[in-house]
């Protein structure tokens, strides 16, 4: 068996000492972020990114990944105990778990998320340990069109399942393509609107971009906003043990959750946040009496729970094969592998196979640790919860204002920052949303030169695309994604499931 | 004619302009040819693509009704310039008078963008972030950053 082999070799690097420090540390912090609203993976990890050049690949990827999954973990503490998401995933987990908890059964409700999570995390590892290789294989059957058309299928997925116009999501790719073209030419060598600029011939940093739209972007909007009022139910969190009548209603949810969640999780543009709201509306569906929805059903805990945690994990799934990040997150950790000297891609796993494995052993490392971190330390994180935010946004600030300064050691990504912040808070403003922005500046460079190597292939026929049946069924998909979202039916259907939610 | 909505108008208007930008920007490269692509080529595109959706969005934005005309709302100007601006202060004085003095300084400035404001609380929490950056970034991971004024450090 080959698959257990690459799953012994991973859990033996995931369990050397180092690592299980590194995992623990991340599933930690991924934990704290979660819990604390207003602070989510983004730029939690782009505040980190400076600090991984000290570290190993391994172990950076292995922490930066916990901060992920265990921000899925920490979200549905406060969703459940404040009613306010701590992640944008566990919106739909505060619609049933906050109203549980008002009843006394908070502790039911942590339960059943943590618990159905770790199951979740569990199978999504074991989904992502077989799939994989063969999509590796796959792969390596691309030339530059394939590509090219598979960036592009993967942009357009990512914007069609978001919620939001479609029409600025997909100028919001374009703006991100185009600030990925500030940089100096690989092919030819020439400096582009640079203005003379030195730093900016190497490119802005994405890392000066996703603390600056999504961290600062996000502490203007949210002091924008009149302080709303909070109820903690902190002193009702006993009994976290679940009746007889919870595990039986709650356990189908959480496979139902899972199945959906890693399937979810693949897609372009999928990731956590979709895998939660659909399994909300499956839960809808399929239960006999769907009255007791929004009024505290253990089942609209458990499979969005699952959910978002099956659907985080499965996310790695293209970063890992085909090096094309399917979220904002994965176009971070990609950033991470290049940091580190990584050209992400399906040669990572045969030219790295111990940080392939280990990563991929490490999640499930990190599940276990994480339900001990949530489910008998819950206390600790409820007291957090009670941290005033008046503490926490300058406490960002400090460690975004030195990640970005350790950059490059020099202030010029503190600048750029902070213009960012402005443009951060344009687009909060005018609803644009800043995700789609940040895929496309990842992806850009990556884009042109797989076009333009397409183009001197083929002498400059750009039927090339549309000839060659790997690129062209790629290209139909993404093509026929963007109708299919654009039929009356289903654009009423989607913007209604993105309603249900609000 | 009326501006259904406002987001969507000047979202357009934005994305018009700054397509506009890039692709006139992209002219000053060589634009080279579809077999030998030129460093103008793909920005090119791009920029006339994103000026095409603007239109689309700025299109959208004058006949189809909105509720309310989806107005952009007040700028919450108080946290937009302290938080900013905090950070450009930062980035102005670390290199030159280090981090015991320009990251509490940051935190201080920045928490006055904040509804409540207590300068005793400020400035223990100041304080704190100090030490525990401190002791996670110079001591625990070796990171590079001035830390005393320059005409005190050796």
């Amino acid at each position: 068996m080959e698959l257990l082999d690459n799953l012994a070799l991973g859990f033996g690097v995931a369990f050397t000492f180092q690592n299980l420090l590194y995992a623990f540390g991340g599933a930690l912090l991924g934990t704290l972020i979660g819990v604390l609203p207003g602070l989510g993976p983004v730029a939690t990890i782009a505040m980190l990114l400076p600090s991984i050049y000290s570290l190993d690949a391994t172990p950076a990827l292995i922490m930066l990944a916990g901060i992920y999954y265990g921000a899925q973990y920490g979200g549905s503490t406060t969703a459940i105990l404040i009613n306010v998401p701590g992640e944008s995933s566990s919106v739909v987990t505060a619609i049933d778990g906050y109203q549980m908890a008002r009843q006394g059964r908070a502790g039911a409700a942590l339960a059943a998320a943590g618990l159905g999570s770790f199951f979740a995390g569990s199978v999504a590892t074991m989904i992502v340990a077989a799939f994989a290789p063969p999509l590796t294989e796959l792969a390596f059957k691309f030339g530059p069109a394939e590509y090219f058309s598979l960036m592009v299928l993967g942009l357009i997925g990512a914007v069609v399942l978001a919620s939001g116009s479609l029409v600025k999501a997909i100028a919001m790719i374009l703006l991100g393509l185009l600030m990925g073209q500030i940089n100096t030419d690989v092919i030819s060598g020439t400096p582009r609107y640079s203005f003379d600029i030195p730093e900016l011939t190497d490119g802005i940093g994405f890392v000066a971009i996703a603390m600056g739209v999504f961290g600062f972007g996000e502490i203007i909007a949210n002091l924008g906003r009149p302080a709303e009022h909070r109820e903690v139910f902190t002193k009702d969190v006993k009994g976290l043990w679940p009746t007889k009548q919870d595990f039986h209603d709650a356990w189908p949810a959480v496979v139902r959750g899972t199945a959906l969640g890693s399937l979810l999780g693949v897609l372009p543009g999928g990731g956590a946040l979709l895998a939660a709201f659909a399994a909300y509306t499956v839960e809808k569906k399929v239960a006999k009496d769907s009255s007791r929805f929004g009024r505290g059903d253990i089942r609209g805990v458990a499979g969005p729970e699952s959910a978002n945690n099956a659907g985080a994990q499965t996310s790695f799934i293209p970063m890992l094969t085909l090096g094309i990040p399917p979220n904002a997150v994965m176009a971070l950790m990609v950033g991470a592998m290049t940091i580190k000297g990584i050209q992400p891609g399906p040669q990572v796993m045969s030219s790295n196979p111990q940080l392939f494995w280990g990563l991929i052993a490490s999640m499930w490392v990190g599940n276990l640790m994480l339900v001990i971190l949530n489910l008998p330390l819950i206390g600790i994180w409820i007291k957090l919860l009670t941290v005033p935010y008046r503490f926490l946004f300058p406490a960002i600030m400090a460690f975004c204002a030195i990640g970005l300064y350790t950059l490059n050691n020099n202030n010029f990504d503190v600048f750029m920052a902070a213009g960012f912040g402005v443009i951060g808070y344009l687009f909060y403003k005018l609803n644009c949303e800043p995700a789609p922005l940040l895929l496309g500046f990842i992806l850009g460079p990556m884009m042109e030169e797989n076009l333009r190597r397409a183009l001197l292939l083929s002498r400059g026929d750009w039927s090339t695309f549309v000839t060659r049946p790997l690129s062209a069924g790629l290209l139909l998909a993404a093509m026929l994604m963007i109708v299919v979202v654009m039929l009356p039916s289903i654009k009423n259907k989607r913007e209604e499931a993105f309603q249900d939610a609000d | 004619m009326k501006i259904k909505s406002q987001r969507d108008f000047w979202s357009g208007l934005m994305f018009i302009g700054i397509g506009l930008a890039f692709a006139w920007g992209a002219t000053n490269y060589s634009f080279g040819s579809s077999a030998r692509p030129g460093p103008g080529y793909f920005p090119f595109g791009l920029g006339i693509l994103m000026a095409l959706l603007g239109g689309m969005v700025l299109f959208k934005a004058m006949t189809i009704e909105t509720e309310g005309g989806d107005p952009i709302g007040a700028f919450a100007w108080k946290p937009l310039i302290i938080i900013v601006g905090s950070m450009v202060l930062f980035g102005l004085l670390l290199p030159r008078l280090g981090m015991f003095i320009a990251l509490p300084l940051l935190v201080i400035t920045s928490a006055l963008a904040g509804d409540e404001f207590h300068p005793v609380e400020a400035a223990i929490n100041a304080a704190i972030i100090t030490a525990f950056s401190w002791l996670v970034f110079i001591y625990g991971l070796n990171l590079t950053i001035p830390l005393k004024p320059w005409f005190m450090a050796s």
